[in-house]
């Protein structure tokens, strides 16, 4: 039986999730990428399914099990996890801890399994790409890595609630305060700026029951990111990423504003300083149009 | 939008809860109306419910069930629900509440706390939740006040109350073990851009954990409604 801990910390099971294959692959086709140039080997998750988060709500023993699930079939291939969604990595890692820690829930939930043929034994460990970037890979490793410092850019960042909330379960960066994918991003060179409110919720999870609030939630961000002077905002996670860039254009008109701000997954910032080209970080997948930025990166005079 | 307000306001008597109630109805828009263009999806919050009028009726002594709060206070997550003492630091850390006239967590931890169960479960503010965790983090109480509000619509789709959205989801999921469901075009397009193809689901997995946990049975309660 392999022991993940002990086994390299640069071979990861990757778990996709949902909303990265349906809506979100400019997200998927970066990381890749970026992982395969950092050293990191990503291996196909078989057979997974959601994490369960999605369905909460109607069922929390479901929640359990579906993740739980996705655990043992990691257990099974000896591998450690990543998730790019922190809504997926938050309900794994909070799941997993939970098992490990109550032997009273842990045996009813494998009760749920036994028919699948599965068991939750609790022999992996669940991150997510910010966690992994930070912790196996490492800001020196990033920082070396840049070829092309992206110093004539100012961004900001959103990093979103589950990459670190609750702090109990997750536990990871420090939820009033994050620092980590501000690291992250002044890594590759580029001004890191602050604006008001920035760890506020986009409002993602309540978009299929009020669209409204959402919405509203994510013009008043936009704003402040507006008015910090940041060129583009920085995501790493599939839902905040679809409010501020699938969803920008539909704030814009409704609320009769222009924001016109690039929102990058952080893999495709960071690709595009270890050498990528636009084009492989599949930069067009995006709905708000990132060229003025990317023509600053490369360096074809835009002033400012 | 139609006018909510009713026609009886609840007057005093029993100050805490009424004090509860009464907010939860002081609906009628104080912030603009945002008019939105095609919405594809039950808003929840400005719908005009029979909930809405339930909330706003007095509140009766035989409503209060006493039990509740400790039914909810076995399950995982709602461990602390007795402790709150309705400081408002949910509320007012609440990103959702700054723009909804109608959604206040401390409300619906004190509804909890009372024993509201029907108001509780049938109120529609109790979907508007969207799981940031800031309240629960920022509990001085250490009340998991995100986790409460699930259990709560989790016995709310056990009394048959699931908006649609859930229903899709939860569908999808058995169906083809993800949320959503992905169009054929978009699979064969992955691989036309280098990337791997989507493993393969296992419906009959899934099928056995719903079966198993009961999330099939559930499932069956919302569609009676």
């Amino acid at each position: 039986m392999t022991t993940p801990e002990q086994s390299s910390s640069s071979k990861f099971l990757l778990f996709l999730g949902c909303a990265i294959p349906y809506r979100v692959s400019s997200y998927e086709i970066s990381t890749r990428k970026v992982l395969a140039k950092l050293g990191i080997e990503l291996v196909e998750m078989p057979e997974y399914n959601c994490c369960g988060l999605p369905i909460d709500p109607v069922s929390h023993e479901m929640l359990l099990t579906l993740a739980a699930r996705n655990l043992c079939l990691a257990e099974q291939q000896g591998l450690n996890m990543v998730a790019l969604c922190p809504g997926c990595a938050g309900t794994l890692r909070k799941v997993n801890k939970k098992l490990k820690e109550n032997k009273e829930l842990k045996e009813k939930i494998n009760g749920y399994l036994k028919d699948t043929g599965l068991e939750f034994k609790g022999t992996i460990e669940v991150k997510h790409l910010l966690q992994l970037l930070a912790e196996d890979v490492g800001i020196e490793k990033i920082k070396n890595a840049v070829k092309k410092p992206l110093t004539n850019i100012q961004v900001t960042e959103h990093s979103g609630c589950h990459v670190s909330r609750p702090i109990e379960g997750v536990g990871f960066d420090n939820p009033e305060n994050p620092q980590i994918l501000k690291n992250l991003i002044e890594a590759t060179g580029a001004r890191y700026v602050e604006y008001t409110d920035k760890i506020a919720c986009c409002g993602a999870p309540i978009a299929g029951v009020n669209d409204r609030i959402p919405l509203q939630l994510s013009r008043e961000k936009l704003g402040h990111v507006r008015d910090a002077g940041a060129q583009a905002l920085i995501t790493v996670c599939p839902f905040c990423h679809m409010m501020f860039d699938t969803n920008q254009p539909r704030i814009e008109r409704m609320f009769n504003e222009s924001f016109k701000i690039p929102v990058l997954h952080y893999p495709q910032l960071l690709g595009l300083a270890i050498g990528f080209s636009p084009e492989e970080m599949d930069l067009k997948g995006l709905r708000v149009d990132p060229t003025q930025i990317v023509s600053q990166v490369f360096g074809k005079a835009e002033g400012n | 939008m139609t006018k909510t307000m009713p026609e009886k306001k609840p007057k005093s008597k029993t100050k805490e809860p009424l004090k509860t109630a009464k907010k939860v109805t002081i609906t009628p828009q104080p912030t603009p109306p945002e008019p939105s263009p095609t919405p594809p999806i039950q808003n929840v919050e400005e719908k005009t419910s029979a909930s809405k009028i339930a909330e706003a009726a007095p509140i009766k002594a035989h409503e209060f069930d006493p039990h509740f709060k400790y039914e909810i206070s076995k399950m995982h997550g709602g461990e602390n629900l007795k402790q709150c003492f309705q400081c408002g630091t949910c509320t007012s850390d609440c990103p959702i509440a700054r723009f909804s006239d109608t959604y206040r967590p401390r409300q619906i931890i004190r509804m909890a706390q009372l024993g509201l169960k029907d108001r509780v479960l049938s109120s529609d503010t109790l979907w508007l939740c969207a799981a940031c965790f800031t309240c629960t983090d920022r509990c001085p109480q250490g009340v998991e006040v995100a986790s409460v509000i699930r259990i709560l619509r989790n016995a709310a789709v056990e009394r048959g109350v699931i908006p649609p959205i859930f229903k899709e989801l939860s569908s999808s999921i058995l169906e083809s073990g993800i949320a959503y469901r992905i169009p054929e075009l978009r699979l064969k397009k992955r691989e036309q851009i280098g990337l791997p193809p989507l493993p393969k689901s296992n419906p009959e997995a899934m099928e056995k954990l719903a079966n198993a946990t009961g999330f099939s049975k559930t499932l069956k309660k919302g569609e009676q409604t």
